[in-house]
Formats: C-alpha cells, sequence, structure tokens
C-alpha cells in the first residue's frame, strides 16, 4: 500500500474498476498486440455485461485499445477516435466460467494480421488481472515489464529464455508455467525488473519449439 | 510497510519529533523508493488535478443516464444569492462536493481519493478551505499526505471500496481522511488529527452502498456532501478538544467488522437499499432497454 493508491489515480470517471481499470485492460492489450489493432471483438461478462453502459465499460476498452490511458480525456469520445484511426469493433455478451464479476474477452487482429486474445479482469481500484492469453492461462497485473512465451512442452526451453535473460542482466520478479497437457502446448509468463530488447524478443521467436512471443513493454515509446 | 495503526503514527512522531504528514512522507518513500522531491511532486500534481477538475466543471453534462448533472450550479446560485442555511463557507463545500462527484459520472477527469465514487470530499474541504483563507500550495500538500496516511490506515484495518464495506469505507474513509486534512490546516496536532479522523468515521459507520442501477451517480454524488460536511463538524469537535471515547483504531475496527457482517445485497451490488425502491428498479429497467 503507497500512498498514492490511497489518493490517486488520476482518472476519467465514472468507475475505478469499470472505467479505468476497462481502459487499462484495452492499454496492456494494444501494448501485447505490439502494433496497431484494426479489428477487436469484445465480450463483456457479468457486471461489465450488466452496467458496463452506464459506466463508459465500452468506450473505456476502445479507449484503451488505441492506446489511451485512464487520465485520458478523449475517453469518451473514443467511438470517434477508433473510426478515424480505422479500427473497427463490435461488442457482445459471454458467460466465462468461474470469471470475476469484471471480466471481459478480446478477440484483437491487428494491421499485420496479428491475432491476439486475451481474458482479463478489473479486480478493484483500476488494477487489472490478465488471466487467459491465447487459451492459456495467465496471472499478471502488468505492473511489471512482461514476457509472454507460447512453446511445446519439451524440456530446456525454460532455460534457453531464462539464459537470455541472464546473458541481458535481466532479474526474473515472478515467472509462471502452464500447459494444455504433456507434451502439448505450454506458456510460460516473467515478470521482470528490466525491459527486454525487440532483438532479444526476436532471437527469441527463431527458437525451436517456440510458437509465439509476446512481449509487454511498459515503455512510453515502445 | 505503510503504518497498521494510528497508534504507530503516534509513536513515529514522538520518536522523530516530526508532524503527522512528514512521517506518513518518509514511510512511504522508503517503501515505494521514490526520492522525496518524486513524492511531493507527484502529490502537488494530484492536487492541481484535483483544482483543474473543479475549475472545469460544466453544468451543463448529464450523466449517460441522465440521472446526474446541473445540481452542482444550483448550489452554486444559491451560495451568490446568499440564500444558503449553512452559510457561504459550507454552502461552498457543498457546492464543490456536487460538482466534482457530478464530473465523475459524466466521464471527466477526477482524482480518486480514495475512490472515484467519493472524489469529491477532500477536493471539496480542501480547496474551499484554501480559498478562503489564502493558504498556501505546500500546506495543502502536506495536508494531502495527512489525509492519504489516514486513508492506509483504513485501508489496512478495513476497507476503502464499496464492494467490501459498503459506503461507510468510501464516504466514511474519504470524510475521515478529509477531517483530518483540515484539523492539520488548523494547526491540529497529531492527536487531534486522529481523534478529527473518528468522530468523522463514527458518524457515518453502518452507511451501506446501494447505487440505483449499479451506477456511480445515485445517492453517490450526493453523498460526497454529507462526507465532507461531516468532515468540517468533526474537525471543529476535535479543534475544541472533544475527543472520540472510543480509540481511533478500534474506530476503524468497528468499520470492519459492520462491513463483514453487512449483507452482499448492500455492498455495490444493487441488490438491496434505495437500487430496490419501486423507482429504482424502474430507473434499472428503463437503463437496460
Amino acid at each position: 500500500m503507497n500512498v498514492f493508491d490511497i489518493i490517486g489515480p488520476i482518472m476519467v470517471g465514472p468507475s475505478s474498476s469499470h472505467t479505468a481499470g476497462a481502459v487499462k485492460i484495452g492499454y496492456l492489450s494494444n501494448k501485447l498486440m505490439g502494433e496497431k489493432i484494426k479489428t477487436a471483438k469484445i465480450y463483456f461478462h457479468g457486471s461489465f455485461l450488466t452496467t458496463g453502459k452506464g459506466h463508459g465499460t465500452d468506450k473505456a476498452i476502445i479507449a484503451g485499445l488505441l492506446g489511451m490511458k485512464p487520465d485520458d480525456v478523449r475517453i469518451p469520445e473514443s467511438f470517434k477516435w477508433a473510426q478515424k484511426e480505422g479500427m473497427t469493433f463490435c461488442f457482445e455478451g459471454i458467460e466465462l466460467r468461474d470469471a470475476h464479476p469484471n471480466s471481459v474477452k478480446l478477440n484483437l487482429t491487428g494491421v499485420s494480421g496479428r491475432e491476439l486474445e486475451i481474458l482479463a479482469s478489473s479486480v478493484g481500484g483500476g488494477n487489472i488481472k490478465i488471466f487467459q492469453i491465447d487459451g492459456l492461462d495467465a496471472n499478471f497485473g502488468g505492473d511489471f515489464p512482461t514476457l509472454i512465451v507460447h512453446n511445446l512442452d519439451k524440456p530446456g526451453l525454460v532455460t534457453k529464455v531464462a539464459a537470455m535473460l541472464s546473458q541481458k542482466s535481466i532479474n526474473i520478479a515472478t515467472m509462471q508455467l502452464y500447459r494444455s497437457k504433456r507434451g502439448g502446448d505450454a506458456v510460460m509468463v516473467l515478470e521482470c525488473d528490466q525491459e527486454i530488447s525487440p532483438e532479444s524478443i526476436k532471437w527469441l521467436e527463431h527458437l525451436d519449439g517456440i510458437r509465439k512471443v509476446t512481449y509487454l513493454s511498459l515503455e512510453e515509446s515502445a | 510497510m505503510s503504518f497498521k495503526s494510528f497508534n504507530e503514527i503516534m509513536d513515529r512522531i514522538k520518536t522523530s519529533n516530526k508532524p503527522f504528514w512528514e512521517v506518513i512522507l518518509e514511510e512511504d518513500i522508503s517503501e515505494s523508493q521514490m526520492t522525496r522531491d518524486e513524492a511531493m511532486t507527484k502529490m502537488s500534481s494530484l492536487y492541481l488535478a484535483m483544482k483543474a477538475a473543479d475549475d472545469n466543471y460544466d453544468k451543463q453534462l448529464k450523466s449517460p443516464s441522465q440521472l446526474v448533472g446541473g445540481d452542482g450550479e444550483k448550489i452554486a446560485v444559491a451560495v451568490k444569492k446568499k440564500a444558503m442555511l449553512c452559510g457561504d463557507f459550507i454552502g461552498t463545500v457543498m457546492e464543490k462536493a456536487i460538482k466534482m462527484g457530478e464530473s465523475n459520472a459524466c466521464m471527466k477527469r477526477i482524482v480518486a481519493a480514495p475512490t472515484a465514487g467519493s472524489c469529491g470530499v477532500i477536493p471539496a474541504v480542501l480547496l474551499t478551505y484554501q480559498e478562503q483563507n489564502e493558504i498556501e500550495e505546500m500546506k495543502i500538500i502536506e495536508a494531502l499526505f495527512v489525509a492519504a496516511g489516514i486513508g492506509e490506515v483504513i485501508a489496512h484495518r478495513a476497507f476503502i471500496a464499496g464492494a467490501a464495506g459498503g459506503c461507510q469505507a468510501e464516504i466514511g474513509s474519504a470524510s475521515a481522511m478529509a477531517a483530518g486534512a483540515v484539523v492539520y490546516l488548523k494547526n491540529g496536532d497529531g492527536d487531534c488529527i486522529i481523534h478529527a479522523a473518528a468522530l468523522a468515521l463514527k458518524s457515518l459507520l453502518g452507511l451501506v452502498c446501494d447505487p440505483v442501477a449499479g451506477l456511480v451517480e445515485v445517492p453517490c454524488v450526493k453523498r460526497n456532501v454529507i462526507g465532507a460536511v461531516n468532515a468540517l463538524t468533526s474537525a471543529d469537535m476535535a479543534l475544541a478538544g472533544i475527543r472520540s471515547q472510543i480509540p481511533p483504531d478500534e474506530v476503524i475496527d468497528a468499520m470492519r467488522l459492520i462491513g463483514n457482517a453487512m449483507p452482499i445485497s448492500l455492498k455495490e451490488t444493487s441488490e438491496g437499499g434505495l437500487a430496490i425502491t419501486p423507482t429504482g428498479l424502474l430507473i434499472a429497467k428503463r437503463l437496460k432497454n
């Protein structure tokens, strides 16, 4: 608990969970995509579905997907900005099993055709959790630079990723491993204390057994 | 770690011989690894954002539901006409509290303090007091550290979210924070600050969170008024020498127990209270269509 968790954040209202949290989910998804988003299918669950409209959750998510932050005064007009930027979107309702009441599923396509599926929850006070990415479990809040590696479940890949980070003097803050089944699809989620360079991400993408690398950079310009 | 009790803060004030706000600031930067200057600059930016939000009130705006908007202007007109029973000072505090709550409901930029729903309480008290007493900016920033320190203890011992503890956790906490902060502006000592906070919190114990149609509008906007005014009366009581018979830390603990005992229907689910009055339900139905 920090004093600025009590006073702050500066945000566009009306709700830290339904508005500011939704912007953050969109913003982090935009970062994870790593390129401009062309189409977004948005599925609202629970309280996001029932009271989202009155809280501007729809406008908030779109604002975030366009790269806006929770204090951006353009949030109420985000639909217009989406049109300007050529991003198309649609909203639907969904019932996600065992999900937090404030949850959303996003199916995104980038300008290069890159696809990304994200399931996330707004857990209060503007804080969020991404709990599934491309169909596999995850659990991170976007407070650290985060590396997500989808790979085949086989020996040695964790070592290779960890060795690369070690060589670049990047410290791992937390690490999670999930898999669909033995020898199947697996994912590692690594929250790091330092940023990882684009070259290192590219190098990882070409490793044998690695299917997809997604990286959340917290650098403003990225 | 931030302070877990008012007693810890009072002990630190005694051993360090530093004022309340500085004890909070120093404990915070030891944890966050911010420099003192960075923390002061950040708090200053929050203060300026509160001021900007107050200045940018738009009396024409209506919330998407049409339930909220324009009421702050009505109070402003009454204050100008000298028609307020409560007088100029409390009248202006009421005006600012409603305006900020309305701005929040209308998707304008505000500062959560401690939440978006209770964002009007602290700025209403501090900005009005500053305007009418020519307080310098630095002193207001120090008062915001006092408010934050009170909020931290409440968040640690109880909660600051309506979904967790009802409205007492949001408007009640904001009111306690504002009471302590304004006591600091009136040069009250640490003991006076924590008792003002306790007196404010006590008067709002049990307040439920029952928003109509699940929106941060009815009754949230106008509850910012009672939070702000209650902060002033509590501060005046403490400054006059009144002390809470129940020690301040125990008052917060009582809030936790009350919040835990509160049924889920009265904790932001819109399944009880004002939300399920015939009119509340009608509004919810209209908004669904």
